[in-house]
């Protein structure tokens, strides 16, 4: 009997987690931290370029957006 | 570095909607959202011309002037950002913008309007830099990741460009000295031949 309320106890509380929604009205993390501090993830970031280096991030930006996008800078001449 | 912006080029736009597709799946937006459109004038009508279309990033931004919580912020590149825990919902920004760009999920049985969302241009939001809860709200942080926005870079025809204002500018001028002006340099003429070149 005692097996039989605690198993469906725990069955209950599991079930209404998870039904629950996480809340979205909380303060959270802030973060100010500017677009170059990087996101720390490295497999995410793309290498050759410096956290916490603006000019490093804003020519990996440049350079970037030169070979991805400006494909007169790429055609043969 | 200048200020981060979004051009499209008309001549090279083929309405592919590869931008939206890729805006979607990178950020994992809900269904109904759309961050990104392509809009077409004069559609199947030969010299149809196609942009794709988001928020513009602008420096005057009309929906930070209008929203009554201040939820608006704008980053060191210009990049306008809001906060959605801030936000309430009142739709005022989608009133504002003149691009249609704000977008509100239906949460809730009877379609109550939820918390506006809308292009981060790959900035994600005031939450920690690469968190989970910057995901869920805001979508990926490519800038913060080193990269550009996902929709400039997987369009076919590089016809989205996206990025720092003075390069984005100097990639566009010196395409338009290379291909001249007019639809029968490039587009439309160029596949189909024009009245003009039929002529000469």
């Amino acid at each position: 009997m005692r097996k039989t309320l605690l198993l469906s106890a725990v069955t209950g509380v599991l079930l209404l987690t998870a039904c629950g929604e996480k809340p979205q009205d909380q303060a959270g993390v802030r973060s100010d931290k500017p677009a170059q501090a990087g996101t720390g993830v490295a497999a995410f970031t793309q290498p050759g370029w410096t956290t916490n280096d603006k000019a490093s991030w804003s020519n990996q930006l440049k350079a970037r957006a030169n070979y991805g996008m400006n494909d007169h800078q790429r055609a043969p001449k | 570095m200048a200020r981060m912006k979004f051009i499209c080029d008309a001549e090279r736009c083929i309405e592919c909607n590869g931008c939206v597709t890729a805006c979607k799946n990178e950020h994992e937006v809900p269904w109904g959202v759309n961050r990104r459109r392509v809009v077409t004038l004069n559609d199947g009508v030969p010299g149809e011309k196609s942009i794709s279309v988001a928020c513009m990033h602008c420096s005057d931004a009309p929906c930070m002037a209008v929203c009554p919580v201040n939820c608006f912020y704008k980053t060191e590149e210009g990049v306008v950002l809001h906060d959605k825990d801030v936000c309430i919902g009142c739709g005022y920004c989608s009133y504002a913008c003149p691009f249609g760009a704000p977008q509100f999920p239906s949460a809730g049985t009877f379609g109550v309007r939820g918390k506006m969302d809308k292009c981060t241009f790959c900035a994600g939001g005031p939450e920690e830099h690469g968190s989970q809860a910057e995901f869920e709200k805001y979508g990926r942080n490519r800038l913060a990741e080193g990269k550009l926005p996902a929709c400039a870079e997987m369009c076919s025809t590089k016809a989205l460009l996206a990025g720092d204002g003075d390069v984005v500018s100097e990639i566009f001028r010196q395409r338009v000295v290379q291909r001249g002006k007019g639809a029968e340099v490039w587009g439309w003429g160029t596949a189909y031949g024009s009245a003009a070149k039929q002529g000469a």
